[in-house]
């Protein structure tokens, strides 16, 4: 069984390759029984989406952001 | 039509102008560390631009422009110009926190738990004000390597070679990234449920 570090490393990695059949397997068996890491991976994948919706439909509000700030 | 038709388009607008100018060179210099390279891939940027300028009629839609041909300079400039030192040790790949334990499961209250509203961005701005902050607090390198993926969107082979970082450094960085980032938000942004 994976450590959820092991886990969240094949979360992280998953933005950057395919994962292996038995790398998708470990984790699915880890997920199904780790709430703190099926919430990590959604939320990795939240971020990924935040950042190309902001720069699709509104032309990069970060990091203009800092410069808003008076 | 629009309502940004009311209002001027930033080359019309000298205030406008120099306001895009200085959120491009933010943007440039934080991507670039280099002050005469962030300024001329805005000069650039911006001449690319102003060839085309008449054919926007919206604000945003021009800064989405601009933006993005800045985004394709830089990326251009990261792709060809480092060649910085071969890291023999990755020092920000030791694991320098204490979010798992010597088993490496979760640490008592760093076990992520379900965002409140991740749909509803009410406040925008001031999300990616925090969202900068928690960039901020990362290690430099760790911090780096994240903007190169998710921002300029260069993968994982560009990064390494541009940065002469192993793949297995690169996963190693980007994931502590990703997990102090998660911890920071949650903490400062998401309400957690």
């Amino acid at each position: 069984m994976l450590s959820c570090e092991q886990a969240t490393r094949l979360q992280s990695e998953r933005q950057e390759r395919s994962l292996t059949m038995k790398e998708k397997m470990n984790l699915t068996m880890h997920t199904a029984i780790c709430s703190g890491c099926r919430e990590f991976g959604k939320q990795v994948d939240s971020l990924r989406q935040l950042i190309r919706e902001d720069r699709n439909c509104h032309g990069s509000e970060y990091p203009k952001s800092r410069d808003s700030e008076k | 039509m629009s309502p940004d038709h009311s209002m001027p388009l930033p080359f019309e607008d000298p205030q406008g102008l120099e306001r895009l100018r200085q959120q491009m060179l933010a943007f440039a210099r934080l991507q670039l560390s280099d002050e005469h390279l962030a300024e001329d891939a805005v000069q650039e940027a911006l001449e690319g631009a102003l060839k085309n300028a008449s054919s926007f009629t919206r604000q945003s839609t021009l800064k989405t422009w601009v933006f993005s041909i800045l985004r394709h300079k830089i990326a251009d400039i990261l792709r060809g110009r480092y060649r910085e030192p071969v890291r023999e040790h990755c020092k920000e790949c030791a694991s320098d926190d204490d979010l798992f334990d010597e088993g490496g499961h979760w640490q008592a209250g760093a076990t992520p738990r379900r965002w409140g509203g991740t749909q509803d961005l009410v406040d925008k701005t001031q999300f990616w004000r925090v969202f900068d902050a928690c960039l901020e607090a990362l290690p430099p390198e760790q911090a780096r390597v994240f903007m190169m993926r998710e921002f300029i969107e260069l993968n994982s082979a560009e990064i390494c070679q541009s940065l002469e970082l192993s793949t297995s450094n690169l996963h190693v960085l980007l994931h502590r990234a990703r997990l102090k980032l998660r911890a920071c938000l949650s903490e400062n942004w998401f309400s957690e449920e």
